[in-house]
């Protein structure tokens, strides 16, 4: 079966980016499939690769590249939210006249038609969130 | 077929469960997740409604978030099934859409 999963809040807030991450490697261990992840609201800061945690903590955005890494998935930020949120690609740090970018390889910026495109070519729609 | 509905916010907290349960069609699953869980406990205040929901729905109780808060499956409501992550994507598989309340 083709999942798509939305993750809307960030890392070590809630639980969300954690339960959708553990939900999406459950899906990939069972065969099925993941069309796309989309990362909208806070769950944008799940992309960024600047993020730190103390050693012994999970770090939630290197657990989704390997993950993506693995599997080959289509990790997608919004760029609305991202734009708001600091989350910047070389496009969006040119575009936006800013000096650094710091979006993990493993992921991309676009639109909300992924999400939509997503929703329409998958047999379910997973929504995470806080 | 039928709608998986997933919540995860205590019941204490938020009115999420009582939403979801007002709407939810009889055949329905409700998958209790994250703090949800705390919904699935005996000798709770909303014990009487989760019960009162058993009798035309489905609930499932995700176990991995349970022993993340120390509460032991004896103390979850009888009726109430314990899955894990691989079960709650059976549920979403089985069911024709998967519905948060957020």
């Amino acid at each position: 079966m083709k999942f798509a999963i939305q993750v809307n809040e960030g890392p070590y807030q809630h639980q969300a980016a954690d339960s959708a991450y553990f939900f999406a490697k459950a899906a990939l261990e069972k065969g099925h499939e993941i069309f796309r992840i989309f990362f909208y609201h806070d769950g944008v800061n799940n992309s960024t690769r600047l993020t730190t945690p103390p050693q012994d903590d999970r770090n939630v955005v290197e657990r989704w590249a390997e993950l993506a890494e693995q599997h080959d998935l289509d990790m997608v930020v919004c760029v609305a939210a991202a734009q708001r949120r600091g989350v910047a690609d070389e496009g969006e740090a040119q575009r936006n006249g800013k000096d650094a970018t710091n979006i993990h390889p493993r992921f991309r910026i676009s639109g909300l038609g992924q999400l939509v495109e997503a929703a329409v070519q998958s047999d379910r729609l997973v929504v995470f969130g806080d | 077929m039928s709608t998986l509905h997933t919540v995860n916010k205590s019941p204490f907290e938020k009115t999420s469960l009582a939403a979801c349960l007002d709407h939810a069609s009889a055949g329905a699953a409700v998958l209790l997740m994250e703090d949800g869980v705390y919904a699935a406990l005996t000798r709770t205040s909303v014990e009487g409604q989760v019960k009162g929901a058993l009798d035309n729905l489905k609930v499932y109780a995700l176990g991995p978030d349970l022993q993340a808060r120390g509460l032991l499956e004896d103390r979850v409501i009888p009726g109430i099934s314990v899955v894990d992550y691989a079960g709650f994507v059976d549920l979403a598989a089985e069911h024709d859409k998967v519905q948060a309340w957020l």
